[in-house]
């Protein structure tokens, strides 16, 4: 089963509810898709990693064999290349890779350069198989990295967490395409409610059967709650605003392997998820 | 000198359109001749990379001077490399931008935004 949590801006306690459901489960693979700043691995500090290199292709232009004739211009879906001053130039961030261009191309002047773009590290804490997708700086577009950390099917029937990119762009619906169940994480303030309906909107676009954990609450009024119960949206739990919590989480700690009642908490919210789907 | 200005409408009256690459048409104005073109924007479909594909229209039609309210990273890329200089324009009507730029009022854009990376519906 896939479990997608989100969340509609960083910082809202995404993370915090992804590693310890993957680390409340018997048997869970946690997949870190916030390849922009990936932070699950601080938690797990995974061992026996394994690297590898994701890379995409990138068409390069023979300036002695082009011919300015602008096919390959005229040819590109996306927009990537344009021609000045009798040059074709590449867009790389715009590029999408389908190597139609070197296709169209009459003179042959077009091949392909491979560039690495990012990597993904693979290791084991405890019960949790961890997998960290991390995107090159300067990089614009970290889905290639996203469909390989998810591609790759496990051998067995593990529960697999994933952990979106914040907000609700391309990466984020890349991120939760095969997801059985969305979790949406939310903060219980006005504020939360703008970015929490980012990422309902999203879900029920995609129809994914979806529910909502709103953190750091307080005693007394609760945008998030309100709006959930007007938009009748399931709320699977809620998180209180604790010290312990804080100092726990600041330190790397995992919830989950700390305290019993912890454990419970997120073991209960984890069946339920996996119930409602059942 | 050729002017490029993004509109709203195909026809003299028009207003400058507050998109670039999305804009439905391109105004040309020949300052010598007095010519006055109206191109049809076809980027403003494209999938992805909208901007690069309308700026290469400007490029194309041999522009001197682009007047636009805005512009993204990679268009003016595009137009920056082709030698146009690019004004931002003042208000939304093409006669007084016309008018302004003639008097030197008009200044430099120089803030371009990020692109959307032609992934969004990926
Ligand atoms: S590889 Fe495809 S997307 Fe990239 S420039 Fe060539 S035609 Fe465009
Ligand atoms: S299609 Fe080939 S020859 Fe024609 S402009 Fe592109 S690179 Fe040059």
């Amino acid at each position: 089963m896939n479990i997608a949590v989100l969340s509609g801006k960083g910082g809202t306690g995404k993370t915090l509810v992804s590693v310890n459901l993957a680390a409340a489960a018997e048997n869970a693979v946690y997949l870190d898709c916030d390849v922009e700043e990936p932070n699950g691995y601080l938690f797990f500090a995974p061992e026996k990693i394994i690297q590898k290199n994701i890379s995409i292709q990138l068409p390069v232009i023979d300036r002695n064999r082009c011919t300015v004739c602008r096919k390959c211009v005229e040819f590109c879906n996306y927009n990537a290349l344009a021609c000045i001053a009798g040059r074709i130039i590449l867009f790389e961030e715009v590029c999408h890779s389908c190597g139609g261009c070197r296709i169209v191309c009459p003179e042959n002047a077009i091949t392909e350069e491979e560039k690495v773009i990012g990597h993904i590290e693979s290791g084991v804490s405890k019960n949790v198989k961890v997998k960290t997708g991390i995107l090159n700086i300067g990089e614009t577009s970290g889905i290639p990295i996203i469909q390989e950390i998810l591609k790759e099917n496990e051998e067995d029937q593990r529960i697999r967490i994933i952990d979106c990119p914040p907000g609700s762009a391309c990466s984020v619906m890349e991120s939760i395409r095969d997801a059985d169940y969305c979790i949406l994480v939310a903060e219980p303030t006005l504020f939360g409610v703008h970015n929490l309906n980012l990422v309902y909107e999203l879900v029920s676009k995609f129809s994914k059967p979806h529910g909502v954990v709103i953190n750091k609450c307080l005693e007394g009024e609760n945008p998030a709650e309100q709006f959930c119960i007007d938009k009748k949206i399931k709320i699977l739990g809620k998180i209180p605003f604790h010290q312990e919590i804080g100092m726990m989480n600041s330190k790397g700690m995992i919830l989950v392997r700390e305290k019993e009642s912890y454990r419970n908490y997120f073991i209960n919210l984890l069946n339920e998820v996996t119930e409602i789907r059942n | 000198m050729k002017i490029a200005i993004p509109i709203d409408e195909n026809k003299e009256d028009t207003t400058i359109c507050m998109s670039f690459g999305r804009v439905p048409y391109f105004m040309f104005i020949d300052t010598e001749s007095g010519l006055v073109e109206f191109i049809k924007n076809d980027a403003a479909e494209s999938q992805g990379g909208a901007g690069i594909k309308a700026a290469q229209i400007i490029v194309d039609h041999q522009a001197n001077i682009l007047l636009t309210p805005r512009c993204g990273e990679n268009a003016a890329e595009v137009i920056q490399a082709a030698g146009i200089k690019v004004y931002r324009t003042n208000g939304n009507s093409v006669k007084e931008n016309i008018a302004a730029l003639k008097e030197e009022k008009l200044t430099l854009l120089e803030e371009f935004h990020a692109g959307f990376h032609g992934h969004g519906n990926h």
